[in-house]
């Protein structure tokens, strides 16, 4: 088997996984841990993803309850060395066996660090696994809508407390969900057209997802609705792209994105405070077309990129990283901890608040 | 910023020795480097003059004086720095700083501790306040219990249940901690440790846990990075320092990693850490469940590991956090555009492997456990586990080809399971021993607690091995396959009964060759233009173009015994050197505690293996234009040979004559000829030949190897049946080459010239005498400079020697010969043509550097020739420093096979004064209590017969042997008995020690060059004298000349002769 990409490069690779063809957008991804997360990260369908870390399939794949979804989004895997053999308490397969079962193509053998410097110096490409290079149109992701095919198609509600927290779920990884599960708290998780405005919520966090967030027309008009509302909201990674949007600013795509778990992002309220997030996305904000309601909250160290916004008097605030890790780095966790006491206040002290 | 301090005052650490070696080199070097940048002035305290951190123009003053708490106040009396740095010099510097601040200098001198706050230090380096602190927390330590008594202990031991673990507090290298499997054991074991440590722990054994290791940043602001994490291989009980160890983690998943990096962040908050740190933890492979071992608040040697691991400068970012600046206003060194606050992403995997040295110990146990007693360690980087496991293994250069394959002899275990159960320094092979007979992963893991991930991948090697070994011919995806696995050339042509040169040759046909690729503590996110590289089959372009004009220099491989820190200083010269002259310069070394591996020190660095099969392939990509193979001692020295056999430009003296000088039969040949006197000698060729030859000459007759350094497996043997003995091991350890027996001379003083050549012409040299008689190895001896008990006559007779065997040899470059001197008669006994141990302490002593000057003149430079090294206006002396408590049971006695793992180098006005404080830099103290003499033979009472009748001058109860003391009472000194154990007389040697009533010991064995073992009733006694001296720490001299020489500088000099000064404040009268 073989990667071909667009601009006509192809690497030699030995299959692991599903033995079938494939193809999609090729990314990197720099973290050294969390191969079982990141497959199951709903933000990656539509792509190839390539991991820098040469040695994968370590500690297996433990039960569906460690996943971030019920299933692996990306569309194929590119790996230096597989290892069949694991170990790890949690293990129950291992990550070829897995791959297989969910009929993932993998291949392994590839230099993955020459592939990775093609996609950083030509940006993100389009790429295929097969037998022989595809003719005609190769599968691109940025011509479809994305967040549609990972976003869930009803309502559920889990947990009974006292306040409800919506979520708004692009394609959300479950940690997010399991980070604002709390005794106090009911989470109404609906689809990404789903005009939660109807109903009676404390809080709404607006998930990551997939693909170009133009796309999500209706996620937006229901976040323009919300502003109205005046209640906490807070956005992650795709969420901050769509609040832009819905506050009437502009994103745009990223040469070959971020895709790591040691990204540094400054509070620029603070100057010296930098935090070390996990992160996976395509797109970025562009800070010219924030209107001056918004302030910029955080700030990526080594490019400057627009990595968190809040709104200057209204309890809304969104970050490009991914607070609730899993994988990476956990130091951004306070953000969703802060959000739900946000909620928790707002909720007592709303009708006072309602004017403000 | 503000408030920067103006003139820093930096602690070193001292002479290598085991647990704490030459990454603290590394660490000082990026601090100093750190600081002058930001227009700070840098006073260094080392006395260890082999580092590169004590060079000139390097930190703006630098005193060579003992680190001790008395020599330190007049530093800060003298100098008045407003602040001083802990962190960079090991627990030598951090302890030092406690004593200094407990005193209150530092607070009535006004310095102020930059970076980790000394309160925070206790509370790491205080077990009890420790597990307090972080109580405070909810983070988990080890169940523990102080005991001050033995019966403390048991109680603690029972209710924990056995095996427990013993630690003492306030030790590194985990000094006197172990497992202890039953109240039996506890017993023994207490009643040694509680005569050294007031207090022990009595741990719950972690058994059968994972070992991992967080490296933590952490600045005065709260901002908090892990730069890198480890997994050692070994499972807890081994100590990481005798671990292998891999990074990143392997075995680890997201929520292990993170959850591992949360609680190591907010720890180190708690703990208020400003600069680096290390955390080690437990993690318990069934539950996930963790403990934190402890925490380091300084550099460690991990640290340098995982500098060097992932290539950010944590010591140059730690000293820049204790000047107060934030992590965010530190840029990325290797990618120059992104920030320092961030944490590397590896996309290739290193692991780290031990160097111990413990079969120079006669007596030695092999076995390893939580005390550490390697000597240094090598790192290899690939991006296969099997690739850098055995890349490693041929590094750490023990003469093995890798995990299997290997040479007959001393790599296949024949007791496997055993060693398995009980891990040894051989724990490698009995492993492949294992696999290689067909034991499953599972009981491998049961027996050995190590992770089946790991086996798993060496299994994989053995099944390679028997792929290469079986395939009818070596097809290309085969000889890819095999390297991928980490399988040498060597390896492959052991198996397929080729020759090294002929695999090389169908590799290279086969277009089965490494690629080269860059470390940019990015996985490639962000261009880098620092070239940090290593070579790998595990890809298919290389990152990076040739260079041009470039040199290569080969550095010095695992410091071991007879090898270190002096030899990564020479190359660091030389690369300096060659850069000055507008070379491209490359390095190729894989210590990872040095500095030549950093990477801003050289154009390129190789963090590569030094085997002629990856040397010749960097040559291959790179064509430079030489290859200087004389630095980086024994190692670079070997390949000098095959690498010009394969055509490759050696800068400097002719390989062929490089080869002549260390043939020790070739060079007794030329010495000969040139009628250059030299002990009478013969070349072994059969057993009984070398019996008849030695019979001849008369007992007692030296056995030695040739291309060794060290004098590994050289022995003097009294009688025959030594000799038959010796002759088999020297030929084990160097098959290769021929050995030699040469009449041993005794009572004849040693000395050697260190000197630079051109084209056979002296250009510069410096002459050393040592302090003790020929049969103390060069590396052990005290050596003085400018010699200071040889005739004019006998410096004279040496020149010349030297100047007609260099001419012969046209020598260019580097060189050390060694003399035996017996008034003004000469005797050779050899010559190195590289770089020697001593060329640091020479140049810095004379105020030249050799090195420079050696490689400009082997890049053809014209210097004129100086000779102003003899009559210098001052004296230095060097002293080796052991690590004897180290290594248990082994008798600390002098020998011709090198011991000492490190060394110091001090400056007076007199010899007394250099002497003095010399020794001191190793340990010694001026004596307060008492003093123990037993001298074993007549001869040896009376030349030491005028000091001894001076012992009362210094007021000082004596105590005696009665052998001893029965002559000193004939010669009007008075002392008190000490009967031998055996009498059942009291005060015994036992009691002498358990009263703690002498702080030094002067014992002189009888059979001085014996090494057989204890065996008769005296030597027992003289034995449990030395080494419990070693074991309680108490200064202890062996040898009569230096006993002399102390004894004598003690009696002259008064302690407030004990000058304090800086080395520039010497150099200037020169
Ligand atoms: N409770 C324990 N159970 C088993 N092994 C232990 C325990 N505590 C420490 N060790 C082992 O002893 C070694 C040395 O202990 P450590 O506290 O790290 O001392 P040091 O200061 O010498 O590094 C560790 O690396 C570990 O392998
Ligand atoms: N013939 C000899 N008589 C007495 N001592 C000797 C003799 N040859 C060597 N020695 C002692 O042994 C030590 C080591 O010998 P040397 O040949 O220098 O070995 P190495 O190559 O390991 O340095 C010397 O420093 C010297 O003290
Ligand atoms: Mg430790
Ligand atoms: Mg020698």
């Amino acid at each position: 088997m073989k990667l071909f990409l667009k601009d006509g490069t192809q690497f030699d690779g030995t299959p692991f996984g599903h033995s079938g063809a494939t193809s999609g957008e090729v990314v990197f991804n720099t973290g050294m841990v969390g191969y079982v997360e990141s497959l199951t990260d709903p933000s990656y369908e539509g792509q190839i993803l390539v991991m820098t870390y040469p040695l994968v399939g370590n500690y297996g794949v433990p039960h569906t309850r460690f996943f971030e979804s019920k299933k692996i989004h990306v569309k194929g895997l590119i790996v230096s060395e597989y290892s069949e053999a694991y170990s790890h308490k949690d293990a129950l397969h291992s990550l070829g066996e897995w791959l297989k079962k969910e009929g993932i193509p993998a291949l392994s053998g590839v230099d993955t660090r020459m592939l990775t410097k093609k996609l950083r110096e030509h940006g993100t490409m389009l790429g295929a696994i097969a037998t022989e290079r595809p003719r005609g149109k190769w599968y691109d992701p940025d011509l479809e809508n994305q967040v549609a095919l990972v976003s869930p198609s009803e309502v559920v509600k889990t947990g009974s407390g006292a306040l409800t927290i919506v979520v708004v779920d692009c394609g959300s990884k479950e940690n997010i969900v399991r980070l604002v599960s709390r005794p106090d708290v009911t989470v109404v998780r609906v689809p990404w057209d789903y005009d939660f405005t109807d109903i009676p919520y404390d809080g709404v966090l607006i998930s990551n997802g997939p693909g170009d967030p133009t796309f999500c027309t209706a996620t937006i008009a229901h976040l323009k609705k919300a502003f109205r509302l005046k209640k906490p909201m807070l956005g992650i990674c795709l969420g901050v792209q769509l609040m832009v949007l819905a506050a009437g600013a502009k994103t745009y795509k990223l040469k070959y994105g971020h895709r790591s778990h040691n990204q540094p992002c400054i509070d620029v309220s603070s100057g010296t405070r930098c935090y070390i997030t996990s992160q996976n996305h395509s797109f970025a904000i562009d800070e010219n077309t924030l209107s001056k309601e918004w302030k910029v909250w955080f700030k990526n160290a080594n490019d400057g990129t627009v990595e968190g916004i809040a709104h200057a008097s209204l309890p809304y605030k969104a970050v490009q990283f991914h607070p609730e890790a899993s994988p990476g780095p956990t130091d951004t966790q306070w953000i969703i901890d802060q959000f739900v006491d946000d909620v928790r206040v707002h909720a007592k002290t709303g009708s006072k608040k309602k004017n403000v | 910023m503000k408030n920067k301090p103006k003139k820093v005052l930096l602690l070193g650490s001292g002479g290598l020795k085991i647990g704490q070696a030459g990454e603290f080199d590394y660490s000082g070097s990026q601090a100093i480097k750190a600081l002058q940048e930001e227009g700070v002035k840098v006073i260094l305290m080392n006395p260890n003059i082999a580092t590169v951190q004590t060079d000139e123009k390097f930190a703006d003053g630098v005193y060579f004086l003992p680190l001790t708490d008395y020599f330190a106040t007049e530093i800060i009396k003298k100098e008045r720095p407003d602040a001083i740095l802990l962190s960079f010099g090991g627990q030598t510097a951090l302890n030092l700083g406690l004593a200094l601040e407990r005193q209150g200098v530092l607070k009535k001198y006004n310095v102020k501790v930059l970076g980790t706050p000394v309160s925070t230090i206790r509370d790491t380096e205080d077990r009890d306040l420790f597990i307090k602190r972080l109580s405070e927390i909810e983070v988990k330590t080890a169940r523990s219990y102080a005991a001050t008594t033995v019966v403390q202990a048991k109680k603690a031991a029972r209710s924990l249940g056995y095996p427990v673990m013993v630690r003492s507090a306030f030790s590194l290298g985990g000094e006197g901690s172990g497992k202890i499997n039953s109240e039996k054991e506890l017993v023994e074991k207490l009643e040694t440790v509680l005569q050294t440590v007031p207090q022990v722990l009595v741990e719950e054994y972690l058994l059968g846990w994972k070992e991992v290791e967080y490296e933590v940043v952490r600045d005065q602001f709260d901002n908090c990075i892990t730069v890198c994490n480890m997994e050692n291989i070994d499972p807890m009980g081994v100590h990481t320092g005798e671990s292998m160890v891999v990074a990143p983690s392997q075995t680890l998943s997201n929520e292990e990693y993170h959850h591992l990096r949360e609680v190591a962040i907010k720890t180190i908050r708690h703990l208020g850490i400003v600069g680096e740190c290390n955390i080690q933890y437990a993690l318990n492979p069934k539950n996930g469940d963790y403990r934190v071992i402890e925490v380091n608040a300084r550099l460690s040697r991990s640290s340098a590991l995982a500098s060097k691991a992932t290539g950010y400068p944590l010591a140059f970012v730690a000293a820049k956090l204790a000047l107060g600046y934030a992590l965010t206003d530190i840029k990325n060194a290797v990618t120059g555009t992104t920030t320092a606050c961030f944490e590397p992403a590896l996309d290739y995997i290193v692991l780290k492997m031990p160097r111990w040295d413990v079969a120079k110990f006669q007596g030695a146990p092999a076995g390893i456990g939580s005390e550490m007693k390697s000597v240094g360690e090598v790192m290899a980087i690939g991006r296969s586990f099997e690739e850098v496991f055995q890349k490693a293994i041929r590094m750490t250069a023990i003469g093995a080809h890798g995990f299997t394959a290997n040479p007959p002899g001393n790599f296949s275990i024949k007791n496997y399971t055993k060693e398995l159960k009980n891990p040894t320094t051989r724990r490698v092979f009995a492993l492949a021993e294992a696999l290689r007979r067909g034991a499953s992963v599972s009981s491998i893991h049961k027996a050995t607690g190590i992770t089946s991930w790991f086996l798993e991948k060496m299994q994989n090697i053995i099944v390679v091995e028997k792929e290469v070994k079986n395939a009818k011919t070596l097809t290309a995806p085969l000889l890819r396959r095999a390297k991928q696995a980490g399988f040498s050339d060597i390896q492959i042509a052991l198996l397929r009964g080729s020759s090294e040169d002929a695999v090389r040759a169908t590799r290279k046909k086969a277009g089965v060759v490494p690629v080269v690729k860059q470390i940019d503590t990015l996985a490639g996110e962000f261009p880098s233009d620092t070239n940090y590289l290593y070579l790998t089959y595990h890809g298919v372009e290389n990152d990076i173009q040739r260079g041009k004009q470039s040199v290569a220099v080969l550095g010095s491989g695992p410091y071991c015994i007879g090898s270190s820190v002096e030899f990564d200083w020479s190359s660091v010269q030389a690369v300096k050197a060659l850069a000055r002259a507008g070379k491209e310069t490359i390095i190729i070394n894989y210590n990872p505690e040095t500095v030549s591996t950093d990477y801003d020190m050289s154009d390129r660095l190789y963090f590569e293996e030094l085997s002629l099969e990856r040397v010749l392939d960097i040559v291959d990509f790179e064509k430079p234009e030489g290859v200087i193979v004389s630095m980086g001692g024994q190692i670079p020295n070997n390949l000098a040979l095959p690498l010009k056999k394969h055509g490759v430009p050696i800068l400097g003296t002719d390989p062929d004559n490089i080869h002549r000088a260390e043939s020790r039969h070739l060079f007794s040949d030329l010495l000969d000829t040139l009628g250059i006197e030299q002990p009478q000698w013969a070349e072994l060729t059969t057993v009984s030949r070398a019996v008849e030859k030695a019979s001849a000459m008369g007992y007692p007759v030296l056995v030695r190897p040739s291309y060794v350094l060290s004098g590994a497996a050289m022995n003097i043997a009294l009688h025959e049946g030594q000799l038959i003995k010796f002759l088999e091991r020297a030929s084990v350890v160097s098959s290769e080459h021929p050995v030699v027996i040469s009449k041993f001379i005794e009572n004849v003083r040693e000395i050697e010239i260190d000197g630079v050549a051109q084209r056979g012409n002296l250009n510069i040299y410096a002459i050393s005498e040592h302090v003790e008689n020929a049969g103390t190895h060069s590396g052990d001896a005290t050596i003085v400079l400018p010699p200071q008990h040889t005739y004019l006559e006998t410096v004279r007779r040496a020149k010349n020697i030297t100047r007609a065997v260099i001419k012969e040899l046209n020598i260019t470059g580097p060189f050390n010969i060694q003399f035996l001197a017996k008034d003004n008669q000469l005797q050779v006994i050899e010559l190195n043509i590289r770089a020697s141990r001593s060329f640091p302490f020479v140049s810095k002593v004379t105020g030249h550097n050799f090195i420079d000057i050696a490689t400009r003149l082997m890049l053809g430079e014209k210097i004129p020739e100086r000779y102003q090294t003899v009559d210098l206006p001052y004296v230095a002396v060097k002293s080796p420093q052991f690590s004897y408590n180290r290594i248990k049971g082994v008798d600390p006695l002098g020998y011709v096979e090198m011991a000492s793992t490190g060394e110091v180098a001090c400056f007076g006005d007199t010899y007394d004064e250099a002497l003095l404080k010399s020794m001191m830099a190793v340990g010694f103290r001026l004596p307060k209590k008492g003093i123990f003499v037993s001298i074993g033979r007549d001869d040896n009472k009376i030349k030491l017969l005028p000091e001894l009748k001076q012992l009362h001058k210094l007021g000082l109860p004596i105590h005696a042997t009665p052998g001893t003391a029965e002559f000193l009472k004939e010669h009007g000194v008075k002392s008190q008995i000490v009967h031998k154990l055996q009498s059942g007389r009291h005060p015994n040697v036992s009691d002498l020690f358990s009263k703690r009533a002498v702080d030094l010991i002067i014992n002189i064995p009888t059979r001085a060059y014996s090494r057989s073992g204890a065996t008769t009733k005296q030597m027992k006694d003289g034995y449990t004298v030395r080494r419990r001296a070693v074991d309680l720490g108490i200064p202890l001299i062996t040898n009569l000349q230096l006993a002399e020489a102390f004894l004598a500088a003690l009696f002259r000099l008064g302690k407030d002769e004990l000058h304090v000064k800086r080395w520039d404040e010497y150099l200037d009268r020169i």
